[in-house]
């Protein structure tokens, strides 16, 4: 498969990336190589088989829903980029 | 015998015979870590200050007649994937630059549980992605046997810092070799064990149904220990299987007669190097001295699973990574308008190249359109891995393959080509596509003195026979009696 210019920005738009010319040209490269590359899937023999989504086969695996109070809140309030009291501070998402 | 030489296992001897303190390990790694830092570039964040403290402590308590553990005052390097709690977790990006984990991962509690002493964190690729640890934001580690040559990747600073006695022991962690092909190339010790049998909780994601922790070592013997120290079920990782605990180290053993070896015939064909190939025959036939009974099989895969893994890794992590939005995790871009812009400029200036490579391939085979073309075969091809390897361990106790299919490149040797980088993980990635169990052990050298690592894959929840295949052969050949890091190719 081609993978036409854009292609690539509808799909760095929708992994909200914003790409520069010279990462375009490149990246339109890579992408060609490694998607030939990764057509040898569609030579595997896998027509009777299903899909396998992990390598477990454990599924469903409960525990209770207790809440644990974190305490710490200053540890996680360290790492927002911006704060106010002792929440995360964004601009304003609803105009 | 420096002390930074010794094995784990041999560090316990000393110390129980009172050859040597706690202390006394501590400031020899501590100065080994000053010596041969700048010259390997193994770590991203030292703890040497508050592991000499730590050191003092734990000896205080030995001298006062308190009761330690075996471990206690051991120490250890960590990935810096792995979250510790007031010390800052990058996973090598400029993304998490500032990030410091507001809680432990379970590996590092149970890590300080045995009051071992972490000395630092390691370098590694950006989010773990990548075979050269050349995609590290901060700096690229260097081969302690070559300094001119990459360490392997992505857990190379974890490898690395082993291989130069800066650490005796470390943590990385294996999402398509990471683990097994730094420990081959950097000449140490690599297990990753069965998807599910060491907690994730607190380790960063990548692609969650292929990713897990990993251990790097000097010896079998230690790797046994510290499985024994991380292995288990956790409630805060739904995908740790419930097993009862076992002891590893009752593993090794040197008696390996009658263990049957399958030998898959595609993995040394093409694209494998001539010595590599040479030093693995070499191995076989020690093994059927040993009195292994080998076989050669045909397990084609290698290509598909390759294909299959790409496809799956970069589609999990273009879903993992999405949480990092500019919000919650230390990095932001500055003068955005909306909480879009936050959103496209933090992602698109934070993440690097190869990452965000990913990411869009990711994107990719997961929209609509491709989907079935990709995402959907490369689920099918795996349960064809999946398959071929249970068929395979009907008739097989282990397999052995090479590890990687070349020796230690040179630095920039292929970190401008993502498609020659990816091939270096052609006889791992299955093995983590099947969530199997595999080890590295060194097994000789390449003509130019460089490390070659023999990869022993075993059934699902069946380390003990990979470690003790991996054992018995170590004991009989001792490639560290023989070989050691050389330092050469250095600029310094």
């Amino acid at each position: 498969m081609q993978v036409g210019r854009e292609e690539l920005l509808h799909i760095a738009n929708l992994a909200q990336l914003e790409l520069k010319e010279e990462e375009i040209e490149k990246y339109l490269l890579h992408l060609q190589d490694i998607l030939n590359f990764a057509n040898v899937v569609n030579n595997a023999p896998v027509e009777d088989l299903d899909i396998t989504i992990g390598s477990n086969k454990t599924k469903n695996v409960f525990r209770k829903d207790e809440v644990e109070e974190f305490k710490d809140i200053e540890s996680l309030l360290q790492n927002a980029p911006t704060k106010e009291r002792n929440m995360f501070k964004l601009p304003k998402v609803i105009n | 015998m420096e002390i930074t030489e010794l094995t784990v296992h041999e560090l316990q001897e000393k110390i129980k015979n009172k050859e040597l303190t706690i202390t006394e390990i501590n400031k020899a790694y501590v100065d080994r870590i000053k010596e041969k830092e700048p010259e390997v570039q193994a770590f991203i964040t030292e703890l040497t200050e508050e592991g000499m403290e730590q050191a003092k402590v734990i000896q205080n308590k030995i001298e006062k007649g308190e009761e330690v553990g075996e471990l206690a005052g051991i120490p250890i390097g960590i990935k810096d994937i792995i979250c510790t709690k007031g010390v800052k977790t990058t996973c090598a990006s400029k993304m998490l630059e500032n990030f410091i984990a507001p809680y432990d991962a379970t590996v590092m509690e149970k890590i300080n549980k045995e009051e071992m002493i972490d000395l630092g964190k390691l370098n590694m690729d950006e989010f773990a992605m990548g075979g050269s640890t050349e995609y590290s934001y901060f700096k690229k580690t260097r081969n302690p046997w070559d300094l001119s040559r990459v360490p392997g990747g992505s857990s190379g600073g974890s490898a690395a810092a082993v291989a130069a006695d800066m650490v005796p022991w470390a943590l990385g962690t294996d999402t398509g070799g990471s683990v097994r092909q730094p420990a081959s190339l950097c000449g140490v010790v690599g297990l990753k064990p069965t998807y599910g049998a060491i907690s994730r909780y607190g380790v960063i994601a990548f692609a969650s149904s292929l990713d897990q922790v990993g251990l790097f070592t000097k010896d079998v013997q230690d790797c046994a220990t510290l499985l024994n120290v991380v292995a288990g079920h956790d409630s805060k990782d739904t995908t740790s299987v419930e097993q009862e605990a076992k002891d590893y180290t009752k593993a090794l053993q040197k008696d390996i007669k009658g263990l049957k070896v399958g030998i898959p015939k595609e993995f040394y064909g093409e694209g494998i190097n001539v010595d590599v190939k040479k030093t693995l025959e070499e191995a076989i036939k020690k093994y059927e001295e040993m009195g292994a009974e080998i076989e050669e099989f045909s397990l084609d895969i290698a290509n598909y699973s390759l294909a299959t893994y790409y496809i799956i890794a970069c589609a999990e992590a273009s879903s993992n990574l999405g949480r990092y939005d500019g919000i919650r995790y230390t990095y932001r871009a500055k003068d955005c308008g909306d909480i879009r812009e936050i959103y496209k400029k933090t992602r698109s200036e934070a993440f690097g190249e190869e990452v965000k490579r990913r990411i869009i391939l990711g994107t990719y085979v997961l929209s609509s359109g491709y989907y079935d073309a990709y995402y959907k075969k490369a689920q099918k091809v795996r349960t064809l891995v999946v398959k071929e390897f249970n068929k395979a361990f009907e008739k097989y106790d282990v397999l052995i393959t090479p590890t990687s299919p070349t020796t230690a490149f040179k630095l920039g040797e292929r970190s401008t080509n993502p498609m020659e980088m990816y091939l270096s993980d052609i006889c791992t990635v299955s093995v983590n596509i099947a969530g199997l169990p595999g080890i590295s052990v060194p097994c000789g050298v390449d003509s130019n003195g460089m490390p070659i690592g023999m990869q022993i894959i075993g059934n699902k929840f069946c380390e003990e026979t990979i470690i003790k295949a991996a054992y018995a052969y170590e004991q009989e050949t001792n490639f560290r009696s023989k070989y050691k890091p050389t330092f050469k190719g250095g600029t310094k």
